[in-house]
């Protein structure tokens, strides 16, 4: 009898990963960023293997040429092969856009999880801190402790990473606060579970997704950051390659050599649009009430 | 001679206690006044504890004071000790401990649908619930979640164990919480309004679920509802609340048959009777009194018909016949007061 009842009651199928990835999959846009994140990735890991020019190595003969068979997108001022140091400055980009936001996640999440879970005095410090950051702009204060740091990729990457922490600390916080009056924390107190096990296992795995979503996010800010930092000579240093000190370079050849700030400005342009989509429709299909 | 036998049963009665709680005082910060005053329960082996009262009366917040979940900075309770399991706890400076949470005293919630973690299967749930207080292998925790699962009526119990709480009904998962709460052998089980979001034929299964776990194990329940139906159905005995105070307690079948709170009378005539369809229901004039606007002395006088000038010392919880307890001072009112219809 209670079998029979039992039996007929609905069932969903599928892990909710799987409904997660069938979402995305149908999300035109969200696919397009994440072909254009894949492609850039795939091109700076493979920088090293593809048969390109030494990014550094000066041709004297080859002063600011135009695309060509030779140099398929230029040379610049120098005569270095544009596509070399494109391909090379890539690597700085995403390394530090996703090396920047990895520093922002380790610190802004933890804070924000002890904030928004033991609240109280630690939350009233945690959280003034964080309001006392984001008071200041977020470019202003990454090139702030860029320039306190000294110039150097390392450098800027902590400083955009600090820069951005305020984010994810007050992002967590936040969810963590929701998530902490959920019915299934107090049954897991019920249970006896210990705080920590509470934490890592009812806490955490419920604000990830939109921490994931908002890293995504922020690691386009990053990349623009890095960019602005290179191009003010607080980021990568010369003579390796940076989109962001290549732009600064070609800005004094717009007329004569207009390639040289093309490709880097399409590059940034995409790779941010890309890893704004893929963003986007990340959130769309971690959100359990679109369909 | 009928005092000696009262002594007896009530030696009897001592020895069967499994959990008692005494005089629980329980305040919000920033409120005026106490939202619990100095509520006394008693759960003995075997037996099924309603505690019933409408919304705000304290009913879930006993529940949660009981079990430590309330938040600490922000219920401060000045007085209370709970007795459970040979173990005597202070509650104003102390909370029920995590290791007696789930193990000795275990709680499910009214609302199964987020009671359980969406992010992990119904199993890893289970097994850690055994393996938190029974420790053991992995396996030896899959093998108890597999019979606890069985127990509770769950068809394909070995499947079920790998699904995540979307893929079940609301009827499941409050069988998955009672198998959880139930996985440790908890000498109580508390259960806060566990029907209260279940359809009709889902809420009867759930009760004689209940019921057949109590008869198998000996388990003592709390059982918080507004509904007297379910109390009707369940309870052996009854705590009446109001505005945080236990105003009326003893067997059902004496509470139902004889209510002497004016409260607990008001609460029985507003249930419809099947078989007097025709007559209107009485209400309780007035709403309950925000906690801040709570009377001194009876909390009810402001909504009693009978309410004097006595009314404004507080009446004590006190015996009016064998078990039954009446915080009234008018109580038995038949032979305090001549009411006439």
């Amino acid at each position: 009898m209670t079998d029979t009842i039992l039996s007929a009651e609905p069932v969903l199928t599928g892990k909710p990963e799987n409904r997660v990835w069938k979402k995305f999959r149908r999300h035109k846009s969200a696919m397009v960023g994440g072909v254009l994140v894949t492609f850039f990735l795939l091109i700076a890991l493979a920088a090293p293997i593809l048969p390109i020019p030494d990014p550094a190595a000066t041709d004297w003969g080859a002063v600011r040429k135009a695309p060509s068979w030779a140099h398929w997108m230029g040379t610049d001022d120098i005569g270095r092969d544009v596509m070399s140091r494109m391909i090379w400055g890539a690597q700085a980009s995403l390394l530090a856009g996703v090396v920047s936001v990895s520093i922002a996640v380790a610190i802004g999440v933890p804070l924000g999880v002890v904030a928004g879970f033991f609240g109280g005095w630690t939350d009233a410090a945690i959280s003034r801190c964080t309001e006392a950051l984001l008071a200041a702009p977020f470019l202003i204060l990454a090139i702030a402790l860029a320039a306190f740091l000294g110039p150097s990729l390392t450098n800027a990457m902590i400083a955009i990473g600090i820069s951005a922490t305020p984010i994810f600390i007050r992002l967590t916080r936040g969810q963590v606060i929701s998530i902490k009056s959920e019915d299934y924390v107090d049954s897991a107190r019920a249970i006896g579970l210990p705080t920590t096990r509470i934490l890592s296992r009812y806490i955490l795995p419920n604000v990830l997704p939109p921490i994931l979503v908002q890293a995504t996010l922020t690691i386009a800010t990053a990349i623009i950051a890095e960019a602005s930092l290179s191009f003010l000579g607080l980021g990568q240093q010369p003579p390796e390659p940076s989109w962001g000190s290549m732009l600064n370079t070609a800005k004094n050849f717009l007329n004569q050599a207009p390639w040289m700030a093309m490709w880097p400005g399409i590059s940034i342009f995409l790779v941010v649009l890309g890893f704004n989509l893929l963003g986007d429709g990340l959130r769309d299909a971690l959100d359990p009430r679109e369909h | 001679m009928s005092e000696s036998i009262q002594n007896t049963a009530q030696g009897q009665s001592q020895a069967d206690t499994l959990l008692s709680l005494t005089d629980l005082v329980l305040r919000f910060r920033g409120q005026a006044n106490d939202v619990l005053d100095g509520v006394d329960l008693t759960v003995k082996r075997g037996e099924v504890l309603c505690v019933v009262g409408e919304s705000g009366c304290g009913k879930s917040v006993t529940a949660m004071a009981l079990m430590g979940l309330l938040p600490s900075n922000s219920a401060r309770v000045s007085s209370g000790i709970l007795d459970v399991d040979g173990s005597r706890i202070d509650l104003s400076c102390n909370t029920l401990p995590a290791e007696m949470r789930g193990n000795h005293v275990a709680m499910i919630f009214q609302e199964p649908m987020t009671s359980l973690n969406p992010t992990f299967t119904i199993g890893s749930q289970i097994i850690e619930a055994v393996q938190r207080h029974s420790g053991g292998t992995k396996s030896q925790a899959r093998d108890r979640a597999l019979q606890m699962l069985q127990r509770v009526g769950i068809a394909n119990p070995a499947q079920r164990l790998s699904e995540y709480p979307h893929q079940l009904s609301g009827g499941m998962r409050q069988r998955v919480m009672i198998a959880m709460a139930l996985a440790n052998d908890p000498q109580i089980l508390i259960a806060d309004e566990p029907t209260t979001a279940l359809d009709v034929t889902i809420q009867a299964q759930i009760l004689d679920l209940i019921r057949d776990l109590r008869d198998e194990t000996g388990m003592g329940t709390i059982m918080i509802t507004h509904d007297l139906g379910v109390v009707a159905e369940i309870a052996d005995t009854v705590a009446v609340m109001y505005g945080g105070q236990v105003v009326e307690q003893g067997p059902v079948a004496e509470v139902f048959n004889n209510p002497q709170h004016p409260y607990t009378i008001g609460l029985m005539s507003a249930m419809p009777q099947l078989d007097d369809p025709g007559t209107r229901l009485v209400i309780v004039p007035g709403t309950v009194p925000t906690v801040a606007n709570m009377p001194v002395g009876c909390r009810f006088r402001t909504r009693c018909a009978f309410a004097t000038a006595t009314c404004e010392t507080r009446p004590p919880l006190r015996d009016i016949a064998q078990d039954h307890q009446t915080a009234c001072h008018y109580a038995p009112l038949e032979t305090n007061l001549s009411v006439s219809a």
